[in-house]
């Protein structure tokens, strides 16, 4: 409990971390929110306005960016700015879009959700092809479906996603037509599902081919052990031996990456959001820097952060129900 | 420590796992599997000794790419911006690789995208080499307070998306080869950092290192004598791997509209990854116009995966005299 408690700790320094350089980094960015009310207007530089000559134009021009910048409090100091946003982040409200004026969270959480989705999705389908596959070549290593999977794998790691997400799209969604090109987010939940599978696909099997590797190596290493030489001895069999006792020690690099890629697939997932207009968080995160929408892309930063460092604790807690070894290290500390 | 698994029959040649996922997986992901598996390589691990015809070809191939990053516009093609044909037509004799939607010759466009990718690639992961490399080498030595701040720094460069990062400083730099070669270059010290430690504080412990100490050298003598030559090749290694992520992640920029708007005072260079974007529209009709520029950086991607992989598996003398 106390290895957990401690583990608990060190997130909080991250997610500040990380949320307050998102912070800066926005703060930095040439043409600030002031820009997306007045639009060009805006006054970048306002020492300019000091100038008693001025044309009536850029008079009113510069008393608008004061205002407006008064208003949203952009004379602050960077830190100061910073605890007042954080300090309304942790209640949920992440401040209204100035595009559109929709509350931030709403954005998000209607987000969200597909993006969850989609991750959902494609680990599934990773899953689904990695394991079985990574059995088979591990117990029969320098076999047949070892070595062709192995050139597999390593195509499929050379393949960027934009251009697999092409090759799907060409082959499944226009020449054969079994799926449908684009996302629609009004329809069905059967229609979004199928929607769904090329994007899931097309992130899922480069995932496999990762996976796959990982639990092939780690299986055959294990598969090396003096316990398995011991479980052969006793005459168990094959299968037993491959599910019951080396399957679970080789899991570690597996869960490891899994994990990271929960976090990594929330809002990393741009592109394929974008070539199949899956409305996911990733697109939501380019939307926003391109059009200087802070709020957004501060809130989804941390989202994804806060995905990212909870996930990696929960896995953290898997090792320990991997192999009690890793539990009872913990407890003796 | 000897590994007993390294003779036996079973454990062939087979690729370090963190190469595979360095290649595959977003730069930050990189450095944690690495971090899990130690620079050690997988036990299952073994040498090959000869390289293959596999390797040969690889590296044939990446000669050729940078033969026409370098020569490229001396080559007996047509102008890469000439409108020399039809609209969109197919593998012909007079071009060969076809037309593009304004009429431009494929093949002379594809050669000329070499260019970025291989520039692009080279200089930001030599740049992340000279800065991680360096800290990272460092850092595995000496340990202490410097491995501890380095790696907290790397932690929390890693823990940033890449994304973000990567637009942020697109949309506040410009869009230069330099401003692209500047974020690539960021984005890539935290995971070389990460492994060029981990190769460093393993090479560190080695008993040669400690008779090097004893015997009273200087720690800038034993990190450049002793530690050094060893944790070269696996660099070399690595940096491969690197260049093709990082020509990569170009392209994907590239295809999301936020790629290289001026190169050496040329506008709107012809990339790749552009190409395939122009091509993606066209899908459809003309499949051609995407998928021939993505199949020279399909190709160009995987050699150096493969070069990268087999170097390794090669170099790595440990594994081989045990």
């Amino acid at each position: 409990m106390g290895f957990l408690l401690r583990r608990l700790a060190l997130l909080v320094p991250v997610l500040l971390v990380v949320s307050f350089l998102t912070f800066m980094l926005m703060t930095m960015l040439p043409g600030g929110p002031e820009v997306n009310f007045l639009g060009p207007q805006a006054v970048q530089d306002l020492s300019i306005c000091d100038d008693p000559e001025l044309d009536l134009n850029t008079r009113t021009a510069c008393e608008d960016t004061i205002k407006i910048r008064e208003e949203l409090n952009l004379d602050d100091p960077l830190l100061v700015r910073y605890f007042t946003w954080l300090g309304n982040a942790v209640q949920g409200d992440f401040g209204d879009s100035v595009i559109t004026g929709v509350p931030v969270s709403q954005t998000i959480s209607e987000r969200l959700p597909t993006s969850i989705a989609l991750m959902l999705y494609a680990q599934a389908i990773a899953l689904l092809i990695a394991i079985p596959v990574g059995i088979i070549s591990a117990y029969r290593a320098n076999g047949v479906v070892d070595k062709s999977t192995t050139g597999l794998s390593f195509a499929l790691i050379a393949l960027p996603s934009f251009v697999l997400a092409l090759v799907l799209l060409f082959i499944f969604g226009k020449k054969l037509g079994w799926f449908p090109t684009r996302y629609d987010i009004d329809a069905a939940f059967r229609d979004k599902a199928k929607a769904m599978f090329l994007p899931a696909l097309t992130l899922g099997l480069g995932l496999a081919a990762v996976y796959q590797r990982l639990l092939r190596t780690d299986l055959v290493a294990t598969l090396h052990e003096d316990f398995i030489f011991m479980a052969k001895a006793k005459g168990i069999p094959a299968r037993r031996i491959l599910f019951r006792h080396a399957l679970r020690p080789s899991m570690f690099s597996l869960i490891t990456v899994v994990g990271i890629q929960v976090g990594a697939l929330i809002g990393g997932a741009i592109v394929v959001e974008q070539i199949f207009l899956v409305p996911g968080l990733g697109l939501v995160i380019t939307e926003g820097i391109l059009r200087r929408e802070f709020q957004i892309v501060q809130a989804s930063v941390l989202v994804i952060t806060f995905v990212y460092v909870m996930v990696n604790f929960v896995v953290d807690i898997l090792y320990g129900f991997l192999d009690p070894r890793v539990r009872h290290a913990r407890s003796a500390r | 420590m000897p590994d007993p698994r390294a003779d036996s029959p079973l454990s062939e040649s087979l690729p370090d796992n963190s190469l595979y996922v360095e290649s595959a997986l977003e730069i930050r992901t990189d450095a944690i599997v690495a971090e899990v598996h130690g620079a050690s390589g997988a036990p299952g691990d073994a040498v090959k000794r000869r390289l293959g015809f596999g390797f040969w070809l690889a590296i044939a191939w990446l000669v050729l790419m940078t033969f026409l990053a370098a020569f490229g516009p001396m080559l007996p093609l047509d102008d890469p911006t000439d409108l020399v044909g039809k609209s969109k037509e197919s593998f012909s004799s007079d071009h060969w690789l076809g037309t593009d939607k304004l009429g431009r010759d494929l093949l002379s466009r594809t050669v000329s995208g070499t260019r970025i990718s291989l520039i692009v690639g080279i200089a930001a992961v030599a740049g992340g080499l000279l800065v991680g490399g360096t800290i990272g080498l460092i850092a595995g030595f000496r340990r202490g307070w410097f491995e501890r701040t380095s790696m907290a720094g790397g932690d929390i460069l890693l823990s940033f998306p890449a994304v973000v990062l990567a637009l942020a400083i697109v949309s506040f730099r410009g869009r230069d080869l330099w401003d692209i070669v500047l974020t690539l270059f960021i984005l890539s010290v935290a995971p070389i950092l990460r492994l060029t430690r981990a190769n460093s504080l393993q090479w560190s412990q080695r008993e040669f290192v400690q008779a090097s100490r004893v015997l009273g050298a200087k720690d800038s003598t034993i990190l450049r004598r002793e530690v050094l030559p060893n944790v070269l090749m696996p660099m070399a290694s690595l940096a491969l791997v690197g260049v093709a992520i990082v020509i990569v992640a170009e392209g994907t920029l590239a295809f999301l509209g936020l790629g290289i708007q001026t190169a050496f005072g040329v506008d709107d260079p012809i990339s790749w990854g552009k190409m395939v974007l122009e091509g993606s529209k066209d899908l459809e009709t003309a499949p051609h116009i995407a998928f021939v520029p993505a199949t020279a950086l399909f190709l160009t991607v995987l050699a150096l995966n493969f070069a990268g992989d087999k170097i390794r598996g090669h170099f790595d003398v440990r594994e081989s005299s045990l």
